[in-house]
């Protein structure tokens, strides 16, 4: 299935989206570092794709029972992510009340 | 593969390639409070993209168990999105544990599935990926415990650990090598997979509540590298790149938490931290304080004009944060400028000071980093210390046999009057004794936290108004 054309293209992708990662990641503020982990925790847990082909094709009794596990797991790490994500960042608020946007960044 | 199937795979992967674009914006628009949550739903609606293009998967037979299992999974995590903020530390390990386990045993049954007949690289890339993703799961889950205090907060530490952990780490990479070399040795598996859980434990079971911050980034870090490694393994792009955000995450809050508390990264890579000196008691001999009652505090706080208050972990334990917040609302309202000073590692996991405060309703722009706020200490009148501790010790500037030596710190006692509120003289987690309470511009407020605050709170509201 992976020929080595495919593997060097994995690679690529790897390290160029490592870059990426620390490059947008450098640019967070610390004052959301908390909402950063769990934000990039749901985000993670996209490995639920994975997961879902493996219950889907249901290739052997051990793959569909793990595969399921593993689909409870990562749902999980979805929904409890974003949610809690998302209420942390409706409680950060800002005194000025008409704060524009962009118009401060916190930090380097 | 007939032409049918070839088109619905482009329009997966053209799915997951939307997909990875919003997940890179979703955390790109993190990088300030106002566009944060576009980030969210950015990332929410990558998620959901992919998921149904999953779903379009030519070989997928049997939808039932697949629905089972996300309704199931919903049903958990919405408690888990619905935790109390002080919880948030332990809700993050425990979620780092559930990244891994999916990444395990996705990775466990791709073994199964594929072996004997799999490539050498494969096999190298897979074992990587149970390796860190096994070791997550029960480190977390350690983490998690030691975070609820279900299990003890103390660093455990004994002769020999790091060989011991050393040895495991080796066993488990020689089986990963017997295994590539030798894809016939399937029994092996399951041992190289019990060798990464017993690792994971040993691995946080010598960290104490101080490093929490640096252990919880590294392990998402973790989490995020085996996530990448189960992309490769599933030739999976959008799972790559994922797993490398995720990844590249993790290894920066590890770096920035770990220059927060100057240990180097090397240091925090090979888990060798939480060998926490516990030389105490020599420096407390007596040496007199001055402690204050909330009266008194109060009415130094009215009559200052800027005031920089530093939380730690005390006021989480506590649950001062709301008084805090009185305490704020008390003196702005008397024109006493208040601010924040927020230092990296305070608290149990990064940015876990400002998450509280927000809660709190304190608007986000009196939260200063620690960088930006040392240099106001000199023209500030008090700075309050509600339950922090290592973190305004000036031993870590001034003296060079304390293990905090070198750490960066905030500059409290630089201040015209320093207030501490503390239960008591005894020193903080790390056992090491702090010189800032015995200054002659200190003053100790001695008391639970938010029963002081609130009494602070009391006297400023009764006084005037």
């Amino acid at each position: 299935m992976n020929s080595s054309s495919n593997l060097i293209n994995a690679l690529f992708i790897f390290v160029l989206a490592g870059f990426i990662g620390f490059e947008v990641i450098r640019r967070v503020s610390p004052l959301l570092h908390t909402p950063l982990m769990s934000l990039t925790n749901a985000l993670d847990a996209i490995a639920v794709v994975g997961a879902i082909v493996l219950v889907g094709e249901h290739k052997s009794t051990l793959s569909a029972v793990f595969g399921f596990i593993a689909v409870v797991a990562a749902t999980s790490n979805i929904v409890g992510g974003f949610l809690i994500t998302d209420r942390m960042l409706k409680m950060f608020k800002s005194s000025r009340p008409a704060a524009k946007p962009a118009a401060k960044s916190v930090g380097q | 593969m007939t032409g049918e199937f070839a088109g619905g795979q482009v329009i997966i992967e053209l799915v997951y390639l939307i997909a990875s674009v919003l997940f890179i914006f979703s955390l790109k628009w993190m990088s300030s409070p106002t566009t944060a949550r576009h980030g969210i739903w950015a990332g929410e609606i990558g998620m959901l993209l992919a998921i149904c293009g999953t779903l379009l998967h030519h070989g997928i037979v049997d939808y039932r168990l697949i629905a089972i299992g996300l309704v199931l999974g919903t049903i958990i995590g919405i408690p888990l999105g619905r935790v109390a903020m002080t919880a948030v530390p332990q809700r993050t390990a425990l979620s780092h544990a559930f990244g891994a386990l999916c990444v395990t045993l996705v990775g466990s049954a791709e073994f199964y599935l594929r072996s004997p007949d799999i490539s050498r690289f494969m096999m190298a890339v897979l074992s990587l990926e149970v390796i860190l993703g096994g070791l997550t799961v029960t480190g977390s889950l350690m983490a998690a415990g030691k975070l609820q205090e279900i299990l003890p907060q103390r660093p455990l530490t004994y002769k020999g650990q790091n060989l011991v952990n050393f040895l495991l780490l080796a066993g488990a990479v020689v089986i990963a090598v017997t295994l590539v070399l030798h894809p016939d040795s399937r029994s092996l598996f399951p041992f190289m997979i019990l060798i990464a859980l017993a690792f994971g434990v040993l691995l946080i079971i010598p960290i104490g509540g101080a490093d929490m911050p640096t252990v919880i980034s590294l392990l998402n870090g973790y989490a995020g590298l085996s996530a990448a490694a189960m992309g490769f393994v599933l030739d999976s792009k959008l799972l790559i790149i994922a797993g490398a955000l995720d990844g590249s995450s993790g290894l920066i809050l590890s770096i920035i938490m770990s220059k927060a508390m100057n240990r180097s990264f090397t240091n925090v890579l090979f888990g060798a931290f939480g060998q926490v000196q516990t030389s105490v008691a020599a420096g407390e001999e007596a040496r007199p304080v001055r402690s204050a009652t909330p009266e008194e505090a109060a009415a130094v706080l009215s009559a200052a004009s800027r005031v920089i208050v530093v939380p730690g972990y005390g006021m989480a334990v506590a649950q001062a944060q709301h008084k805090v917040r009185e305490l704020y609302d008390a003196l702005t309202k008397r024109g006493v400028d208040v601010r924040f000073a927020i230092h990296p590692v305070a608290g149990r996991m990064p940015g876990h000071m400002n998450v509280l405060l927000a809660e709190a309703d304190i608007p986000y722009d009196r939260l200063i980093e620690m960088d930006e706020i040392n240099g106001d200490f000199p023209q500030t009148d008090v700075a309050l210390v509600i339950g922090a501790n290592d973190v305004t010790n000036p031993a870590a500037r001034s003296d060079a046999s304390s293990p905090i030596y070198g750490m960066p710190i905030l500059d409290v006692d630089k201040a015209h009057t320093v207030m501490v509120i503390k239960r008591s003289m005894n020193p903080g987690f790390a056992g090491i004794d702090n010189p800032l309470y015995y200054l002659d511009n200190t003053l100790m407020l001695f008391g639970d936290a938010k029963a002081f605050v609130g009494s602070i709170v009391r006297e400023l509201g009764g006084g005037h108004s």
